[in-house]
């Protein structure tokens, strides 16, 4: 908010890349949340933590239970079980208006019969504070987000960026310990996104409450968040910076999502074993690190080089693989293969032309070890 | 410039839709000749050299006071109940909600008549609740003012109801929740965001049940009875005079057409397209 400093620290109790154990701890200041629920055939089962200062990213494929998630953060679904703790004060029970949360939902909506001042004042009125200070304190938020002349406006009048801002003036008008953004940005269309997102991340960064998003595009997660977790089936599967995540997914929706080949199988030394029980063991990958038992390995569709006859002097890892589509991707090629594993490879136009590829032809696919990725799975 | 052609040329080549099919039209036309026909007939008949003295009669002028403040204090009512009625029907949970929903509609559907008479049992002198009113307060209220805002509250409420419940259900929800996140209690996020959003749907409501009110006859003159001056009102006027002077029930009929289509048009313009 405007008045406040900017950071909160980040060191304590930060989530680990693996499922995270309990981070409840004395003096915990941040978010620690268990949240379980169930709806119908639908069950919800994360556990979340975010230190203050910080912002963390529900990412997953639609209905997977993220948007649930963060209601029930807010209070606004029950629980079955679980709880949410935050600054080391149970929630769990507290009603939605008592609970210090404040919300972007998602098309923002701003109450379409008052003028963004009287948006962003509602809340510090309903709290109690007094119509004069309630205007000033929304006065001083439109301002300091550049939306000083838009304070009489209604909200049909706004672009969905200044929209947003007032949304977003709106939820911090509440001083919340944290903040809860749904879907932020897929209100807007593709030509004003960069700049907005930028902007938020801006705006974000000056909250030192919990900041929790939920988006299922990985580049509003990669750039406006701190951490990510990641939900499928109302479970979550990944937890980590943005930067472990994009380069360690550990599901094929998430590898889908940051562009890698993700296989899972059991390494021996420098040789993975792909298959999950080791029954259908047709390939192998080499690795450039030691390592033992499960794991995963992931490399980028770049690292492809596709041949048609086997070359000389060759890559540790080449596999005979069978084309099974061509699609554009950017200013390269994307081609789909298929054969003992089946995975994708980036390459240029002119390769294509020159190897001559066509939907069923066989070609080797070679990757260099030093390329793959390899961690326990 | 080039808007403008391919406008022209969108008219064009757009498939000519299909002649009107007369099974439907001809039906239509007579529906429309039964509702307006009526009117026209008040129109020629009317004895327009006596108009002026007619209408500014002391009976008459009465009559209508009584019409339109009746019908008024009677939608102001339905509307401090009814629109809490129709909260709890569209946002509250509890048992029988159903059945208390067909409830509010019987009035709907019953001749008012019968209306007049089981609010006479009820709160008649030795009615059910009508005796204490009496024995406790003194209080009777058939063949009263109040007993017409009674019957008229009683016949029109449901349309209100119905209205506002609808406009509820088909308010967006969601704004209520952004509402109670921003700290407002239900009592807050009613008056505050619901009420406001769903404020066509409540004037449309009034506007019907304000019409509603004025036209009930036969409640009010079960309930209320025929008194020139404290209980008869223009329907009843108009039909007292046409058992001894039709011209007179014509005038009195155009009164109340003429008074009833300026205040719904301009309510109409205010609320219901707003």
């Amino acid at each position: 908010m405007v008045d406040r400093s900017a950071h909160g620290p980040q060191t304590d109790t930060a989530p680990t890349d693996a499922a995270p154990i309990d981070t409840v701890a004395d003096g915990h200041r941040g978010l620690d949340a268990d949240l379980r629920s169930t709806r119908g055939s639908f069950t919800l089962d994360v556990r979340l933590s975010c230190p203050p200062g910080s912002i963390l990213a529900l990412l997953g494929p639609n209905g997977a239970g993220k948007s649930s998630a963060l209601r029930a953060l807010a209070g606004l679904v029950p629980l079955t079980g679980g709880h949410v703790r935050l600054g080391g004060v149970d929630h769990t029970t507290t009603a939605v208006e008592h609970r210090p949360v404040g919300m972007v939902f998602q098309d923002y909506l701003l109450f379409p019969h008052l003028s963004a001042l009287d948006n962003v004042a509602f809340g510090p009125r309903c709290q109690g504070v007094g119509r004069a200070e309630a205007r000033e304190r929304a006065r001083a938020l439109l301002e300091h987000m550049d939306l000083a002349d838009h304070v009489a406006a209604r909200p049909r009048r706004l672009s969905g960026g200044q929209a947003q801002r007032v949304a977003l003036a709106r939820a911090l008008a509440v001083r919340p310990g944290m903040l809860l953004l749904d879907e932020p940005m897929a209100a807007l269309d593709a030509s004003t996104r960069v700049a907005v997102r930028s902007r938020l991340r801006h705006l974000l960064e000056e909250f030192d409450g919990v900041t929790v998003l939920v988006t299922h595009d990985p580049l509003d997660a990669m750039v406006l968040a701190d951490h990510i977790a990641v939900i499928e089936g109302g479970r979550l599967v990944q937890e980590g910076t943005p930067a472990e995540v994009a380069r360690r997914p550990r599901t094929t929706y998430v590898a889908r999502l940051v562009g890698l080949n993700l296989f899972r199988g059991r390494a021996h030394g420098d040789t993975v074993t792909l298959g999950e029980d080791g029954s259908d063991t047709t390939a192998t990958v080499a690795v450039r690190e030691a390592h033992h038992g499960p794991a995963l390995v992931a490399f980028p569709p770049r690292a492809v080089a596709l041949y048609r006859d086997h070359p000389h002097g060759s890559p540790r890892n080449m596999w005979r693989l069978r084309v099974e589509g061509v699609e554009r991707f950017g200013d390269q090629v994307r081609v789909h293969l298929e054969g003992p594993l089946s995975l994708v490879a980036d390459i240029t136009p002119a390769a294509l032309a020159e190897l001559g590829l066509a939907r069923g032809e066989e070609v080797w696919a070679g990757v260099k070890a030093a390329e793959v990725e390899c961690y326990p799975g | 410039m080039t808007s403008l052609v391919t406008r022209s040329d969108r008219r064009a080549v757009r498939a000519r839709p299909g002649r009107v099919p007369w099974i439907l039209v001809v039906p239509a036309l007579v529906g429309l000749a039964f509702l307006v026909l009526p009117f026209v007939g008040l129109l020629v008949r009317a004895p327009w050299s006596t108009m002026g003295a007619r209408v500014t009669e002391p009976e008459v002028l009465t009559a209508l006071w009584l019409s339109l403040s009746t019908a008024t204090v009677a939608t102001l009512v339905s509307l401090l109940l009814g629109v809490p009625l129709a909260w709890m029907l569209a946002r509250t949970e509890f048992p029988g909600r159903r059945w208390v929903r067909a409830l509010v509609t019987v009035p709907l559907v019953i001749p008012p008549v019968v209306g007049g008479v089981a609010l006479l049992l009820v709160l008649g002198r030795n009615g059910l609740v009508g005796r204490y009113l009496d024995d406790w307060f003194g209080l009777t209220l058939p063949f009263t003012p109040a007993a017409v805002v009674i019957a008229q509250v009683f016949v029109a409420m449901p349309f209100l109801v119905i209205s506002v419940e609808g406009a509820l259900r088909g308010a967006d929800r969601r704004y209520e929740e952004a509402a109670a996140t921003l700290g407002a209690g239900r009592v807050t996020v009613f008056t505050r965001v619901t009420l406001p959003m769903v404020l066509p749907g409540i004037g449309a409501g009034a506007v019907l049940c304000w019409a509603r009110a004025l036209g009930e006859f036969g409640a009010t003159i079960t309930f209320a009875g025929n008194f020139p001056g404290t209980t008869q009102t223009m329907p009843l006027a108009v039909y007292m005079a046409m058992q001894r002077d039709p011209e007179a029930a014509i005038v009195l009929s155009l009164v109340l057409l003429l008074v009833s289509l300026a205040v719904l048009a301009t309510l109409r313009e205010r609320w219901v397209n707003a």
